[in-house]
C-alpha cells in the first residue's frame, strides 16, 4: 500500500524518477546495485507522512507529494547565474567547494588551496573509481536517507588528516539554478584526530531558480580529540524544498560547535543525528529557525550517548511569523553505559501573528542512572510590556519587535564558537529583520 | 498654555471605569506631586499618559503642548518629549544597556529631525550621567536591567531621563522598593534635572519621596479623580491624617 501512495499526482511515480536518473549513477556495477537496493527500501517505506512518529509534524506526502525528475547538469549559462550567486554568500577567506544542481564544479571552487592535509575529491569519482560502496551505507533506517543514496550524483568526499589545522574555513556550497526539478547530494567528511576544523554549509538559489527539490546527506566522522565548528545556512528559495540529513559519528574528547539557521524554503528539514562514541566529548548543538510567510521549517536532532562522560548541550529559537510552521524535535538518548552523562536542551518559540504555529518535541530516552539531563520549551508572542518599555522610549513599533527579536535568537546564535562566523550569522538573521520591515 | 493639559478623563480597562472624569493642568517650569491610596487610578493616568496598550479612554483629553496626546503612538509621545519613569522597570536580556540607550535616544532625534549623536559625543554624554548616579560603567554592558538591584533600575531610569531631556517627566512610584539611600541618589540625580523648561509629575503613595523631591504642587487623587490641590504642606498634612477624610469626600 505504501508503494501506492508514493505514486505522485502528475503520473510520474519516484520510481520513474529513478529509472530516469540511471544514466547520471555510477556506472560501476557494484555500485548500481546498492543504489538499486537503496532505492528498493525506499520504495518500501514511501515519502514520509504524519503516521510515522520521526515525521509525524512535516508530512511528505502532504507538503512534497511528488519526487521531482533531476535537475539535468548545469550548463555555462547556470554556472555563470550559480557563480554570481555565490558572490553574495561569499565568507572572507573561506576554501570553497561548489556543487551546482548536485554536480561538483571544479572551477568554481578552490580544489587546490584547501590547505595542507586536506584531500577533496568527487563522490562521482570515488564510487566509479574505487567502489566504495560503504559511503552509500548508513545505520539508519530513514526513508529520505535511503532515497538519497540511491539517487545521490555527486557530492564532496573530503578527508582531513591527523592533526591537522586548518586556517581557513572550508565553505560548502548548494546552489540551485533550475526549476522544478530536484538535485541529490552525499558528503562524506572524515575528521583525523587532533585536527581542527571549521566548516560551513550553505544552501542558496541562483537567480530563475525555483521550486526545487534538494535532498543532501553528510556523513561526518569525527576523530579524537579534534576540534570543530561547522555553521550551516540554509537560506534557500520561498518555493524550495530542502530535507538534509546529517549523521555524525563523534570520537573520544572531541570538541564540536554546531549551528544552522534556516531562513527560507518552503519546507525545509535538517535531521542530525549524532552518535557520542568516544567518551568525554563536549557537544554544542543550536539552531534557529526564521520563518514567514506559509513556510515550513523542522529541525530534528538525535543525541545518542553510547559511552560514559560526554556533554551534550542544545539551544534552539524559532522565529514564526505569518502562517509559518516551525518544528523542533530533540531526542536524547542515554545508553545504559552511558554513564555520568550531561545533556540539557532548551527550545524556545516566538510567534509574530495569529496564525503562526510552533511544535516543540524534547524527549528523554534515559538507560543510565547516574546522568543529568533536562528540557525546556517555551512558546508564546512577544512580550507587550517589554515591548510598550521600548515604544516609550521612542523606539518605532517595528524596530522595537526587531530588537527583541535579534535578542531571542542571539540567545542561539552567541553559542557560534567562532566570531567571524557569529558575525555572518548576525548578519544574514539582521537581513531577515530588515525585511520583515 | 499648560504644557500638560487633562481635561476630564474618562478611563475604561476591560469596561470598568478606573478614572472618572480627571483634570489636572501642569505648567513648564513646575513639579506636581500626585498622591493618592492604593487603587485611586495614580498609575492608570501615568500609563494612559505615556499611551501603555489596553486602556479606553471614553471621554475627555490630554493636551501636551497644545497637541492632543491621545492620537499619538507611544514612540511619537516620547520624541514630543514626554517621558514615564517606570514603577518596575522591565529586563530585556539580550539588549545591551548601551545599546538600547543609543537605539532610542537616535530614534527619538530622528522622529525630531535632528541629526543622530556621534558615537564619541554619546559614550563621552553617557559616562557623564552614570558617573553623576552611580552607575558603574559595567552596568551599561549588561542586558537592560537584567540583574540590576530595586535601586539600580530606579536610576537606570534617571540616566535615561537625563539622557532624552524630555519636557515632561512622569515618576511613576519612584520610591517603591527602595531603601533611603538609594532613595536619595535617585532624588538627586531627578532634581538634578529640575529646569524651567521641564515640569515633572511625582506619583507617590508616601510623603517620604516628597522629602527629597520638594513639589511645587499636591494633587490628592481618591477613586479616579483629584479631589484636593494644593501646596507642598498638603503632603504633610496627608502624612499626619491619612487619606480617609478624601476617601469619604469623593
Amino acid at each position: 500500500m505504501n508503494v501506492a501512495l508514493a505514486k505522485t499526482g502528475t503520473g510520474s511515480t519516484a520510481s520513474a524518477v529513478f529509472a530516469a536518473a540511471r544514466s547520471r549513477l555510477s556506472g560501476n556495477a557494484e555500485i548500481a546495485e546498492l543504489c538499486r537496493q537503496a532505492f528498493e527500501t525506499y520504495e518500501r517505506l514511501g515519502l514520509p507522512h504524519r503516521r510515522i512518529e520521526e515525521w509525524k509534524y512535516t508530512d511528505l506526502r502532504a507538503l512534497v507529494r511528488e519526487v521531482l525528475p533531476l535537475a539535468p547538469a548545469p550548463d555555462a549559462a547556470a554556472l555563470a547565474r550559480a557563480g554570481a550567486a555565490i558572490k553574495a554568500h561569499a565568507i572572507d577567506g573561506a576554501r570553497r567547494l561548489v556543487l551546482v544542481d548536485g554536480v561538483f564544479v571544479p572551477e568554481l571552487s578552490d580544489v587546490a588551496a584547501v590547505g595542507a592535509g586536506v584531500s577533496v575529491r568527487e563522490l562521482s569519482d570515488v564510487l566509479e573509481t574505487d567502489a566504495r560502496g560503504d559511503l552509500l551505507q548508513t545505520a539508519s533506517t530513514d526513508a529520505m536517507i535511503s532515497l538519497n543514496a540511491a539517487m545521490a550524483t555527486d557530492g564532496v568526499v573530503l578527508t582531513i588528516a591527523d592533526g591537522a589545522e586548518l586556517a581557513a574555513p572550508i565553505h560548502l556550497i548548494h546552489v540551485a539554478t533550475a526549476a522544478s526539478a530536484s538535485a541529490f547530494t552525499r558528503s562524506h567528511l572524515s575528521i583525523g584526530n587532533g585536527a581542527r576544523v571549521t566548516l560551513v554549509e550553505t544552501f542558496i538559489a541562483a537567480e530563475g531558480a525555483g521550486a526545487y527539490q534538494v535532498n543532501d546527506a553528510v556523513i561526518l566522522w569525527i576523530g579524537d580529540e579534534a576540534d570543530v565548528s561547522h555553521v550551516r545556512l540554509m537560506a534557500d528559495a520561498s518555493d524550495a524544498v530542502n530535507i538534509t540529513s546529517q549523521v555524525v559519528t563523534v570520537g573520544a574528547r572531541v570538541k564540536l560547535n554546531f549551528f544552522n539557521m534556516t531562513s527560507g524554503g518552503a519546507v525545509s528539514r535538517l535531521q542530525g543525528f549524532f552518535t557520542l562514541a568516544g567518551e568525554g566529548s563536549e557537544l554544542s548543538i543550536n539552531g534557529v529557525n526564521l520563518l514567514k510567510d506559509k513556510e515550513h521549517g523542522d529541525l530534528t536532532l538525535v543525541v545518542d550517548h553510547t559511552v560514559p562522560g560526554c556533554t551534550s548541550r542544545e539551544t534552539f529559537r524559532a522565529v514564526i511569523d505569518d502562517r509559518a510552521h516551525s518544528v523542533f524535535q530533540g531526542r536524547i538518548i542515554v545508553r545504559p553505559d552511558a554513564q555520568k552523562t550531561d545533556g540539557k536542551m532548551m527550545t524556545r518559540a516566538l510567534l509574530l501573528s495569529d496564525e503562526a504555529e510552533a511544535d516543540n518535541k524534547p524527549e528523554l530516552e534515559i538507560f543510565a542512572d547516574d546522568v543529568a539531563c533536562g528540557h525546556g520549551a517555551t512558546t508564546g508572542a512577544i512580550d507587550e510590556s517589554l515591548l510598550f518599555y521600548l515604544r516609550a522610549r521612542g523606539l518605532p513599533e517595528k524596530e522595537a519587535q526587531a530588537l527583541l527579536i535579534q535578542a531571542f535568537v542571539g540567545e542561539a546564535i552567541e553559542q557560534i564558537a567562532n566570531d567571524a562566523l557569529r558575525e555572518t550569522v548576525e548578519d544574514a538573521a539582521q537581513r531577515w529583520l530588515e525585511a520583515r520591515r | 498654555m499648560p504644557l500638560l493639559e487633562v481635561k476630564d478623563l474618562h478611563v475604561c480597562v476591560e469596561d470598568r471605569e478606573i478614572l472618572h472624569g480627571l483634570s489636572l493642568n501642569v505648567n513648564e517650569g513646575e513639579v506636581h506631586a500626585i498622591m493618592g491610596p492604593n487603587g485611586s487610578g495614580k498609575s492608570t493616568l501615568s500609563h494612559v499618559i505615556a499611551g501603555k496598550p489596553g486602556y479606553e479612554v471614553t471621554e475627555g483629553e490630554i493636551l501636551f503642548n497644545g497637541e492632543n496626546l491621545l492620537e499619538m503612538d507611544p514612540e511619537e509621545r516620547a520624541a514630543k518629549g514626554v517621558f514615564l519613569a517606570f514603577q518596575y522597570p522591565v529586563e530585556i536580556p539580550g539588549v545591551a544597556t548601551m545599546t538600547f540607550l543609543r537605539t532610542a535616544l537616535n530614534a527619538q532625534r530622528k522622529a525630531r529631525g535632528e541629526a543622530e549623536y556621534s558615537t564619541p559625543d554619546f559614550l563621552k554624554k553617557v559616562r557623564e550621567v552614570a558617573k553623576s548616579l552611580n552607575i558603574p560603567q559595567d552596568m551599561l554592558k549588561r542586558g537592560v536591567n537584567v540583574g540590576f538591584s530595586g535601586g539600580e533600575k530606579k536610576r537606570n531610569e534617571v540616566l535615561q531621563m537625563a539622557l532624552f531631556e524630555p519636557s515632561l517627566c512622569i515618576l511613576d512610584e519612584m520610591d517603591s522598593g527602595l531603601d533611603i539611600d538609594a532613595l536619595r541618589i535617585a532624588a538627586d540625580g531627578v532634581n538634578a534635572l529640575r529646569s524651567p523648561k521641564r515640569a515633572m509629575v511625582v506619583i507617590t503613595h508616601y510623603q517620604r519621596l516628597l522629602n527629597y523631591i520638594v513639589p511645587d504642587v499636591v494633587h490628592v487623587m481618591s477613586r479616579g479623580r483629584v479631589v484636593k490641590t494644593g501646596g507642598k504642606e498638603l503632603a504633610l498634612e496627608l502624612e499626619a491624617q491619612g487619606y480617609a477624610q478624601f476617601e469619604n469626600a469623593a
